[in-house]
């Protein structure tokens, strides 16, 4: 299972979000390879989730990728409640 | 033996800062692969981040030649990637030192002081410690007290910037679980007010239909290559073909060789990008480790594309009336004798959108429009009055990017002018 977060430089709210991501796996005791990259990169690299902001990871939907929007980045209830259906 | 040490290793910026992602992660008890990998991997970045500076300037240098050509004015692009990554063969050594030691500021003060954030955009610590190392030697100090000096004014400008855009933020997330770190709060700060006077946040941009089709400049890449394209076309046809085909494209066309170099631009901007992110990847996590210990209650800094989910129209409508007075700014700014600033769609993407955020939470949509405005106007004059006091730094055609770099930069040039530093 991977998890690739996504955001438009790469840098710094996707790697946040990778953080929050890290510890709600951890809360749902789930395991799962995460990392973070940018819009440009993100079209080369598979993942079976990918996950950001709304207006970001709406570009990425071509119907078959698995695609989660989150609101407030540093929320664990948020991301754990949205990913975990998907685990 | 230690004149090796002092001035290979230490004095080599990549090996200073894989020594310091090295006790970071020896701190953090990983494993020894783990601790391999990740010293390496910074070093790495350190080295891509040169290897991007080259391929960036390359472009800048061409740039430059044809703005000032066409139209007798120097033309700088700022680019916080660029200058950076310029800067490092002067200030490398003393960036890194300044990072470290302004972290561990960063840390002291969260820990003893009401002001409780813990600044995590490890980009923008870089590029701060940068322009502190550039304006403290460029006001004249050198050496330890540099050093000393630029790591206390890093760690607080750490925990100020976050401080004063926090009471927005609680109104923008509607809770109090993060703050923003990124370094352009003058131009956030500016347009909260701003809506706050003006604006009325009953009427917010999120009331209204927004076209969701500029949503693809959100990839850096596409949105600098595209802007860069514009303004290189332009210029290629005032500074004229015969110029362009004899003495930079060595005869291939003038406007394919703009182009390419357009396109090469924002490939250097990526390839540095590429190079930040392995530099960050190993410090940060140890950071926010030894700050969660540390400060538990302290509130995380966080960069600033966090609260556009929260007013996706106002980071369109922020975006597009900051650019707006961008490209303004550009026309008024040499009528006042300062160098012209080609206004980025980076900058005005990501603090042009912030601002719009920021004067919604205060003042709607108004507050949005002429918030961002106001930003994009920030942006545009303080670099250009950064560049005065500068002085060789910004020879590249580049210049530090967001608002509170500029402010910081002119602020410890006078006041060590003052004190006559100079």
């Amino acid at each position: 299972m991977k998890i690739l977060v996504v955001c438009g430089n790469g840098l710094g709210s996707s790697f946040m979000m990778e953080l929050t991501i890290k510890k709600a796996l951890l809360e749902l005791s789930k395991e799962a390879e995460v990392t973070h990259t940018d819009l440009t990169s993100v079209t080369s690299e598979k993942a079976d989730i990918y996950i950001g902001a709304g207006d970001i990871v709406d570009q990425l939907d071509n119907g078959v990728r698995k695609i989660v929007r989150v609101v407030n980045m540093m929320s664990i209830p948020e991301i754990k409640g949205k990913l975990a259906p998907l685990l | 033996m230690l004149d090796v040490m002092m001035n290979d290793i230490l004095g080599t910026p990549a090996i200073l800062v894989g020594l310091f992602a090295l006790v970071g992660l020896l701190i953090q008890k990983k494993s020894a692969s783990t601790v391999l990998s990740g010293t390496l991997k910074t070093i790495m970045g350190f080295v891509i981040l040169g290897a991007g500076a080259a391929v960036l300037i390359g472009s800048l240098t061409h740039f430059s030649k044809m703005f000032d050509h066409a139209f007798q004015v120097q033309g700088v692009i700022p680019n916080n990637e660029a200058i950076v990554a310029a800067a490092q063969t002067t200030f490398g050594t003393s960036t890194a030192l300044i990072m470290v030691f302004g972290m561990v500021m960063n840390l002291l003060l969260a820990r003893f002081t009401p002001l409780k954030y813990i600044f995590l955009t490890g980009h923008h610590t870089l590029f701060m410690a940068c322009l502190i190392a550039a304006s403290l030697s460029v006001g004249g100090m050198s050496g330890a007290p540099l050093i000393i000096f630029g790591s206390i004014l890093l760690g607080l400008c750490m925990v100020i910037f976050p401080a004063i855009l926090q009471p927005t933020v609680r109104q923008i997330t509607g809770n109090n679980d993060f703050a923003v770190g990124h370094f352009g709060s003058i131009g956030y700060y500016v347009s909260a007010k701003i809506g706050q006077l003006f604006g009325n946040k009953a009427k917010s941009t999120e009331a209204i239909a927004v076209p969701k089709s500029l949503g693809f400049l959100r990839d850096t890449s596409v949105a600098i290559s595209l802007t860069m394209s514009l303004f290189f076309i332009v210029v290629a046809l005032f500074a004229g073909r015969s110029y362009i085909e004899a003495q930079l494209s060595g005869g291939s066309n003038f406007i394919v060789f703009a182009i390419i170099q357009a396109i090469t631009f924002a490939a250097g901007v990526y390839i540095i990008l590429a190079g930040v992110r392995m530099l960050i990847a190993e410090i940060i996590p140890a950071f926010k480790g030894i700050a969660d210990k540390l400060v538990p209650n302290a509130k995380p800094a966080l960069d600033c594309p966090t609260i556009f989910p929260f007013a996706p129209n106002a980071v369109i409508i922020g975006f597009l009336f900051s650019f707006l007075a961008g490209l303004l700014s550009m026309f008024a700014l040499p009528l006042i004798g300062l160098k012209v600033i080609v206004p980025g769609l980076v900058p005005h993407f990501f603090t042009g959108a912030a601002a719009g955020v920021f004067g919604n939470a205060t003042g709607g949509r108004i507050g949005s429009m002429a918030g961002a405005f106001a930003n994009g106007i920030i942006i545009s004059f303080i670099p250009a009055i950064l560049l005065i006091f500068m002085g060789d730094i910004g020879y590249e055609g580049t210049t530090f990017g967001d608002s509170d770099f500029g402010i910081v930069g002119i602020i410890i040039i006078n006041i060590l002018k003052l004190f006559g530093a100079v």
